[in-house]
């Protein structure tokens, strides 16, 4: 099993829901996100692009928090879900330091909080909030080793990246192009 | 034009608008730690070589400030967690892909060893010193017995500990400035050079001061040296490292890194090292000084300077 997200950059209208509903959804603590929306525009006036990317922690296949982390707090469970034991981290900021997405944060209690790609509520059948919550329907989710999950029929479809590959990380975050 | 912002407004605290996740204590850490290596490698190689009498500040007096140091390292790395109340947890496990792991344990084995070196030179400071308890004395008997296990236990682990506080930043490759293993290497050349520096500001032994004077010296040239190679592999790397080693290079960590570091820390104190041993009579202070002062101020560069280097998309 391999969970795994695809964003459609061309369809996300960067509404930010995603955002809230992740906000709402973990009890994220006030002023803190664990996802986010990058906007990138290219070309001049009247000539424009737009490339919307509603963005997060990308599990990865190597992941750097994972390995650098001294007391196992940070962890991999089943799917390849990359989450935080609060009560074995110690708040070192080690992992924050190691990923290249920033995808992490000190949580205000003193432990690291990041994206737990909603598994509390995959394990009960259901789509992240992040993922049921968009209005364009933009986000796919769901099991690469399951050629009919939707993110595996959708990535067999369309272009896609991932980012910073060249970090070695092996992200597992898709962009549709 | 090419633009790239988040829209949604991410201010996650210490990673916004560019990570600082690492304050003071860490640099400060990394520079005690760092100065409490070399003066144990000093202490540990000349007992070994059995000049213990000769260089007598060196393998009796100066270790001394390492167990201080470590302390007050520890204290500050305790300091910075942010979840202070589950630092025991670095204790129930050892994970060897994780530098700051076995980097724990490799403090607690010096730390430890550094107190009992300590505990068997306190006459050299309280001659008339009574360990009162029979159990303290039989103990102390038991490590001179042992002294020589003991010292090349500090030998190896003062080796690891310099080389720790480097590879802890060099594992990161998410920050391209700390990612080099140059790191290692130059972390344990600057911790090496303090712990001599440390040695020549505390010795009266012309012999003994010029003896350090010497090695550091060399290690003053060495740690150019891997500057100067650092700056090369960074130039012929990639973007991002290009980028980072730029922060240096015309960048906002320039004057203070050539300045503070590079001038103040290595090159002025080796001309006087030179001048020193050349027959002039250059007051130990100012070289000693500088050289502690150069280590300090490299590993506060380095760590906020490589919190802002970062890969971009």
């Amino acid at each position: 099993m391999r969970y795994a997200m695809a964003v459609d950059s061309r369809k996300c209208v960067g509404c930010s829901d995603c955002v809230v509903a992740c906000q709402t959804e973990n009890n994220v603590p006030i002023g803190f996100c664990r996802d986010w929306v990058v906007e990138v525009i290219d070309g001049t006036y009247p000539q424009l692009e737009i490339e919307l990317r509603s963005e997060r922690c990308n599990h990865c296949d190597n992941a750097p928090c994972v390995r650098c982390c001294p007391t196992g707090a940070s962890h991999i469970v089943e799917g390849g879900v990359v989450l935080v034991k609060p009560n074995r981290c110690i708040g070192c900021g080690a992992c924050i330091a190691s990923c290249p997405y920033d995808a992490r944060y000190p949580h205000p209690k003193g432990y690291v909080d990041k994206c737990t790609f909603c598994i509390h509520r995959v394990r009960e059948g259901m789509k992240p909030a992040c993922v049921a919550v968009c209005p364009t329907k933009c986000m796919y989710f769901g099991d690469l080793d399951d050629p009919n999950s939707d993110v595996s029929v959708v990535l067999k479809k369309r272009k896609y990246k991932t980012l910073i590959p060249e970090a070695g990380t092996k992200p597992q975050l898709y962009f549709l192009i | 034009m090419n633009e790239e912002l988040i829209i949604s407004g991410r201010e996650n605290l210490m990673v916004d608008p560019q990570l600082h996740i690492w304050h003071w204590p860490i640099p400060l850490y990394l520079f005690l730690g760092g100065l409490a290596a070399g003066v144990l490698f000093f202490a540990a190689l000349y007992y070994l070589m059995g000049k213990e009498e000769q260089y007598r500040t060196a393998v009796r007096r100066v270790p001394f400030i390492a167990p201080i140091a470590l302390v007050l390292g520890l204290a500050a790395l305790f300091y910075d967690l942010n979840h202070k109340a589950f630092f025991w947890q670095l204790y129930t496990t050892i994970r060897l892909e994780s530098p700051m792991s076995w980097g724990a344990w490799t403090l607690l084995v010096i730390t430890i060893a550094s107190f009992i070196w300590c505990a068997l030179h306190i006459r050299e400071f309280f001659p008339k010193w009574d360990w009162k308890y029979r159990w303290l004395k039989d103990l102390e008997a038991f490590f001179n017995r042992y002294k020589k296990p003991l010292a090349w236990v500090m030998l190896i682990f003062a080796i690891i500990t310099g080389v720790y506080t480097g590879i802890l930043l060099s594992a990161f490759n998410a920050r391209p400035l700390w990612n080099t293993s140059v790191l290692g290497p130059l972390f344990l050349a600057s911790g090496l050079s303090a712990g001599a520096a440390a040695i020549v500001l505390s010795s009266k032994n012309r012999e003994e001061r010029l003896l350090f004077t010497k090695i550091d010296l060399i290690i003053l040239g060495t740690e150019l040296f891997l500057i100067v190679h650092m700056f090369m592999g960074f130039l012929a790397s990639t973007q991002v490292q290009i980028e980072a080693a730029g922060l240096f290079l015309g960048g906002p960590y320039t004057m203070v890194f050539w300045i503070f570091v590079v001038i103040l820390g290595i090159i002025i104190p080796g001309v006087l090292d030179l001048m020193e041993l050349g027959g002039r009579h250059i007051p130990a202070l100012i070289p000693g000084v500088l050289v502690l002062m150069g280590s300090f101020a490299f590993r506060f560069v380095f760590v906020f300077a490589g919190q802002v280097s970062r890969w971009l998309y």
